[in-house]
């Protein structure tokens, strides 16, 4: 079908000190066409997406955009070439409207600046192309949950009539109805003509939009492949390079062990918070993982907030280990040894320009307080530790923790909450954006874990994963409780989303405009 | 901008509920700015009943003429601290300005070039503060701070003694008072063309915060530089912009006090930048950065400038109070802006 491509990228090679994170790569995109760029993190695809939109610049190679060598050096001579970009982590303003986020720097002028009744009435035109018509562009774009601020993110990359769009993991924060809107904006873009690159982790998703694939490992080009013409297990095996299954290992390794559901680690009873969570009971046992399964906005994570207590109880009692508790803040939390790993891994998860080592003893040292510092000697085998136990790559503990990719950055705050020996450690989706090797080795290390005595409270959205990993599942919905399930072969992930939407037969979910808590999900 | 706050009875269908909701929240980020319009006139109203003789033209002219200074350069600030920074050197820019801008002119330069030459000294040093921010990657605390002490330095190296400027010098023509309304006995209204350079500067700057892309971009930049950045927005040429712009400004405050007063001195503005920062933030602008309006910051100076009548007026208290006083005001001002936030988190 294409005639010849848009963008053509020729032996492109990129070091950073120490690594060579692109090593003589090839790729090329068609007009009208979805390409998907597949790779384990740390593949390169964030570096390659980084020297096509200007961010890096490359030490060797050539970059063709509609026929003519460039040199990108920066976001806005990648925009003028024609290149838009959504990043995987929204990068807008949420200080500004909805509209201004959709129109900054393409507002429409009048004789006495920009002409705001007519920059918003675009704006809500470039809105309705995404489905999000209905909004009002004029409302700040806090008010609007994670999801939308996505949707809005790739409004805007429409607003340039760009001939390339790239969407960088834009789908792992929307649920199952969001990816499919977004799915139908994609398609209507590439039938306009736009070439499309899109990376995913998930699978499913590669193989239902894309047309065409281009695979990388470890910075190394390893094909191009038109997406009908590969089985996925080919595909996974190109991708990790080692033999897969790995995942299907997991499968029965939690074996249902046997949990003595004796007196729980953690009990509360009817918490709730005006806002974020009806009156919940929840009990966490150890040895146990405990998943929780719901769509965005279903209360997991306020629910998990609640517990760590990075948000106050407005009503409800919690007994620790049989005994009345009262934890209102994390310090509290981490006293009682529980603790709460972050869905929000850039903001509120790692500490971007601390080292490896700094970001893993943090919440050690935290709870040491501030004046009794870890002994050097103590610090260096506790890291050594955990990065060896989780196979934290690359190896080096002084490396700024900025510089790893998003599977060994969530490697290290794993690490950092291990270090703490909890006996409740909550993890809130902590394979988001991750690849398959990685995700692995974490759900590995959460089952070890259980079997090591800890109680485990395990976020997803992706209710396979939930499926295999819990004891027992809690799924939630709009901030309650819907169901208590103890695993057996009877669950599965479809028995779980028919709890969940038989459950909402009837009222229609609207869109969720007013759930930006700030918090997420 | 001046609607005043309503709140309709709260209405017990939830649509109505949800539309007060969508208002408060278009409306949210204004309300510590339409707070600081509501003190300023309780102010007014309590000094008028207190000690009588505000609501007069004479006082309201005289208001507006000896802030006119202040006003100038919380403008900048305000462009600063909506981009996340910080501008420390506005107040040693004035001493250095005006002591040079005074000692050319005794020597005998023209008066409109001198003038030229102190706008054009504020704007050297904010430049450099902006290419220290910009490419050296200093912090602006950092940056404007050296340029602080290195315009207090040069102020003092020309003299430390007050210069007074020659009385026939063209620029006090910028002090003269212009009556505009003959009232009673001497309550006139009066301008100087130094409030009027004032008044033009805060819309000018308006216009731009509000109605260009340069202006969006400063509030891009405030919210996060990053995703301005990443949406291609041209950062770094805005960020120059913001620090010339304060900088400039801070030398026409220069002109304009010089002009007011007659004389300069080495100590002059001396915390002058602390007052600016004082009003921007009592005019609703967030020290983090992304919210804030110029008009805001306008008010928040005549409050400042209105506390000072009322504590002369008053008698009672010491004039050395008059920082504590500051001080409280500012407290309640950043205690509101937090209430405003977390209101609007939820």
């Amino acid at each position: 079908m294409p005639t010849s491509p848009i963008v053509e990228m020729k032996d492109i090679s990129i070091s950073f000190p120490g690594v060579k994170a692109l090593d003589r790569v090839n790729f090329r995109l068609f007009p009208g066409e979805v390409h998907a760029l597949m790779g384990e993190n740390g593949a390169g695809k964030s570096t390659l997406i980084k020297a096509l939109t200007g961010v890096y610049t490359i030490d060797e190679g050539t970059v063709i955009v509609s026929g003519r060598s460039r040199r990108l050096g920066g976001t806005a001579d990648a925009q003028a070439a024609g290149i838009s970009t959504v990043y995987q982590e929204v990068n807008l303003c949420t200080n500004l409207s909805i509209g201004e986020n959709v129109m900054l720097g393409y507002e429409v002028r009048g004789p006495f600046g920009i002409n705001w009744a007519a920059t918003h009435r675009r704006a809500s035109q470039m809105l309705q192309k995404v489905g999000l018509g209905a909004l009002n562009p004029r409302l700040p774009l806090s008010s609007l949950s994670i999801a939308l601020q996505q949707l809005v993110a790739i409004s805007r990359a429409t607003v340039t009539d760009s001939k390339v769009l790239i969407l960088d993991e834009p789908t792992s924060s929307l649920d199952a109805n969001e990816v499919e809107d977004l799915f139908r904006v994609i398609r209507a873009l590439r039938d306009e003509g736009v070439a499309i690159l899109f990376v995913s982790h998930f699978l499913d998703q590669i193989y239902e939009i894309s047309d065409r694939l281009t695979v990388l490992r470890n910075g190394v080009f390893q094909g191009e492949f038109m997406t009908t013409e590969i089985e996925q297990s080919e595909l996974i095996s190109t991708m990790v390079g080692k033999e897969v299954g790995a995942l299907d290992s997991l499968e029965r390794a939690s074996a249902r062990r046997d949990v003595d559901r004796g007196t729980p680690v953690y009990e509360a009873r009817g918490i709730s918070r005006k806002g974020s969570l009806e009156p919940t009971d929840a009990t966490f046992h150890a040895g146990e993982v405990l998943g929780i399964a719901g769509l965005l906005g279903s209360g997991r994570t306020e629910l998990a907030r609640l517990v760590y207590g990075a948000d106050k109880l407005e009503s409800g009692t919690v007994r620790l280990r049989g005994a009345e508790a009262n934890i209102s803040s994390p310090s509290q939390a981490l006293e009682a040894r529980i603790a709460y790993a972050s869905e929000n891994r850039r903001d509120e998860g790692i500490i971007r320009d601390l080292s490896v080592r700094e970001n893993l003893i943090l919440a050690v040292q935290a709870e040491r307080g501030w004046a009794r510092p870890l002994p050097a000697q103590e610090k260096t085998a506790l890291v050594e530790k955990y990065m060896t136990a989780l196979n934290v790559r690359p190896a080096d503990p002084d490396r700024p923790i900025r510089n790893l990719s998003g599977g060994n950055q969530q490697k290290v705050l794993l690490g950092r909450w291990l270090a703490t020996q909890p006996e409740v450690l909550i993890l809130d989706e902590p394979t988001r954006g991750i690849d398959v090797g990685a995700k692995t080795e974490i759900m590995e290390q959460v089952i070890a874990l259980a079997e090591d005595g800890v109680a485990i409270v395990f976020i997803s959205s992706e209710l396979d994963e939930v499926v295999r990993l819990s004891d027992r599942i809690m799924v939630m919905k709009d901030r309650r409780k819907l169901a208590e399930l103890v695993v057996d072969e009877t669950v599965t992930s479809d028995s779980i989303i028919t709890t969940i939407a038989d459950e909402s037969a009837p009222e229609q979910p609207g869109s969720t405009q007013t759930a930006g808590t700030g918090a997420g999900s | 901008m001046n609607t005043a706050i309503t709140t309709p009875p709260a209405a017990p269908t939830a649509s109505r509920v949800t539309r007060l909701r969508e208002q408060l929240a278009l409306r949210a980020d204004s309300l510590p700015t339409l707070a600081a319009l509501l003190i300023f006139a309780l102010m007014l109203l309590y000094g008028e009943f207190s000690y009588g003789r505000i609501f007069q033209l004479s006082t309201l002219s005289n208001l507006l003429i000896n802030n006119a200074h202040l006003v100038i350069i919380a403008v900048g600030l305000t462009f600063v601290i909506i981009s996340g920074g910080i501008d420390l050197s506005v107040g040693a820019i004035i001493a250095l300005s005006s002591v040079s801008g005074v000692m050319l002119a005794n020597a005998g330069w023209n008066a409109g070039l001198v003038m030229l030459v102190m706008v054009l000294i504020g704007s050297g040093i904010g430049l450099a503060s902006g290419i220290l921010v910009q490419y050296f990657d200093v912090q602006p605390f950092i940056a404007t701070l050296a340029m602080m002490f290195l315009g207090r330095g040069l102020a003092s190296m020309l003299s430390t003694v007050p210069v007074r400027l020659d009385e026939s010098s063209g620029i006090l023509a910028l002090g003269t008072k212009i009556k505009i309304i003959d009232g009673p006995k001497v309550n006139d209204l009066v301008i100087t063309p130094g409030v009027l350079i004032a008044v033009a500067v805060v819309i000018i700057a308006f216009v731009i915060l509000h109605r260009t892309r340069t202006g969006r971009t400063v509030y891009a930049i405030g919210g996060s530089e990053q995703s301005a950045a990443l949406m291609g927005l041209s950062v770094a040429r805005t960020k120059l912009f913001i620090y010339l712009a304060s900088g400039t400004l801070a030398g026409i405050a220069a002109v304009v006090y010089t002009a007011r007063l007659g004389s300069a001195q080495n100590i002059t503005g001396i915390g002058w930048e602390l007052d600016a920062i004082a009003a921007a933030v009592i005019g609703g602008t967030l020290l983090t950065g992304g919210f804030g309006y110029v008009l805001g910051s306008v008010v928040g100076a005549l409050v400042l400038g209105l506390m000072n009548v009322l504590i002369t007026r008053d008698g009672g208290i010491p004039p050395e109070a008059t920082t504590i006083i500051t001080g409280a005001i500012l407290l309640v001002f950043v205690l509101l802006q937090r209430a405003v936030i977390s209101r609007q988190r939820e």
